[in-house]
């Protein structure tokens, strides 16, 4: 949880208009996820999904963590509930858009 | 601490509730003896909530809660082939109240739903600016089961009596907090509830006065006077019945002590917390009621926190599978979009106490602190 201050690549997903907003920030060595962090606003599905998907990215290559799906998530929660599914897609999302960040950066 | 939700039932409703399960079990239609053991066991219910409320025995109909009440109120007035008619009432109702007149305007009958200002006060201009030729009914709830704002239910009732038109108030929420006099408040119809006074679920009351024209909307062996129909529910209805006499006799020291401790609560959070508003009116409020908003947190996410400390609150933020949703109530109350997501009810109750009072301010500040935390809103 928190804020990468020197990060490689930041993800912001949501508004206060629709509620949710995550931020995810990584740090990146040798093609490898070696630090991930977030801050959320939102419930409290919003908030596990971010702190899960953070613990499934950390220590993956890019490609392992650009190939996880909304399941693994979810699996990893051992199940959400029922209506709740949104708010893992959300994260999944900030942590996509926060390598896409550091892929442009690194051109 | 989430009394505005259901009580639990007060031990002495429970002890004269017994009796009539298994020894009293008689049905109240029947001529035995049995039969008029029910038959009395209702009477003297009766009586108790006429006299609770300062109305006559044959003023009160039982139902099965709040919301039969409502729908009954609202669609009984509507008699079969009478035209298109309008029912006037407001914004921040109970969904008992706000579904019924959706289905009234299915029919093809007219609603209008009056505004309230900021801190939940219907605009009683606005009010008496929309009543029609066809007006039958204006239906404003007596306090809010979200903010607590107390509406000026006798002003509203002035103004229909001034238009010849019934008035009917949800009174679930203020009965056994606030004085509830139906000829004070000039009331034609009321709506009460038996489990948000320490009484059992499944039990509730619509008051009609005395010349005050409704249809029934259940019909069956013409129980409550051919008004609500079916066998009725004695050990339920005897329970509702000591849970009224407690609530008049008790009404004073309860409500000065909740107050003390909704004040307490209030104080102390905005002594310690920064960016944190009350939602609803600081004075024509609940005694019980505490409605918080804090900025940067979600409500959601609080109450969880404050569940896996013991602490059970609710709040007007709903994470659904669309979008993140603040109810009806706290949208009409015009607050930011910083503020109206976080959201937090907290309803007291007689039996919680200051140690209560004061595990939950430390439980919230340390709640919104950690949360505050995690929120990328926040610089914290």
């Amino acid at each position: 949880m928190g804020i990468i201050e020197d990060a490689d690549g930041v993800g912001e997903i949501g508004s206060t208009v629709d509620g949710d907003i995550i931020n995810i920030s990584i740090k990146i060595k040798d093609n490898v996820i070696e630090d991930v962090k977030f801050k959320t606003f939102g419930c409290v599905v919003a908030i596990s999904t971010s702190s899960m998907v953070t613990n499934l990215a950390k220590g993956k290559t890019i490609a392992e963590a650009l190939a996880l799906t909304n399941k693994d998530v979810i699996t990893a929660l051992d199940g959400l509930p029922e209506g709740k599914d949104r708010c893992s897609g959300f994260a999944l999302d900030a942590l996509k858009r926060a390598i896409e960040d550091y892929q442009h950066k690194n051109k | 601490m989430d009394h505005s939700a259901t009580t639990p039932v007060d031990t002495l409703v429970v002890d004269a509730m017994l009796p009539y399960f298994s020894e009293m079990f008689g049905n109240s239609s029947s001529l035995h003896s049995f039969g008029m053991e029910a038959a009395e066991a209702l009477s003297t219910a009766r009586k108790q909530v006429a006299d609770a409320i300062g109305a006559l025995p044959e003023e009160i109909i039982f139902t099965s809660g709040g919301t039969e009440s409502d729908n009954l109120a609202i669609r009984g007035v509507i008699t079969h082939n009478s035209g298109k008619k309008h029912v006037i009432t407001s914004v921040i109702e109970h969904p008992a109240v706000l579904n019924t007149c959706a289905f009234l305007e299915s029919l093809g009958h007219e609603v209008t739903y009056v505004p309230v200002d900021a801190e939940g006060l219907i605009v009683l201009s606005l009010l008496e600016r929309s009543i029609r030729e066809n007006t039958v009914l204006i239906s404003v709830m007596h306090a809010n089961n979200e903010v607590g704002t107390i509406q000026p239910i006798k002003e509203i009732a002035q103004i229909a009596k001034k238009h010849n038109i019934y008035f009917h108030t949800d009174a679930v929420q203020s009965v056994g907090k606030i004085p509830v006099n139906v000829d004070d408040l000039g009331i034609d119809m009321l709506s009460l509830s038996s489990h948000k006074i320490h009484g059992p679920k499944g039990v509730g009351v619509l008051y009609v006065r005395k010349g005050t024209i409704i249809e029934p909307i259940v019909f069956g062996g013409n129980h409550e006077k051919g008004m609500r129909s079916g066998t009725e529910n004695i050990p339920g209805i005897v329970g509702l019945g000591k849970a009224m006499v407690l609530a008049q006799q008790r009404l004073d020291t309860d409500s000065k002590y909740m107050q003390q401790m909704r004040d307490g609560i209030i104080s102390k959070i905005f002594c310690s917390v920064a960016d944190v508003r009350l939602n609803g009116h600081p004075t024509q409020r609940l005694p019980n009621n505490v409605n918080l908003s804090f900025k940067y947190v979600e409500g959601e996410s609080m109450l969880m926190l404050l569940d896996m400390k013991g602490i059970a609150v609710s709040t007007g933020s709903a994470c659904s599978s669309k979008s993140l949703k603040a109810s009806h109530v706290l949208s009409s109350l015009n607050i930011e979009d910083d503020y109206i997501h976080g959201s937090l009810r907290i309803s007291l109750g007689r039996e919680n106490t200051i140690e209560d009072e004061d595990y939950l301010v430390e439980s919230l500040k340390e709640t919104v602190f950690r949360l505050r935390m995690m929120s990328p809103l926040s610089s914290q």
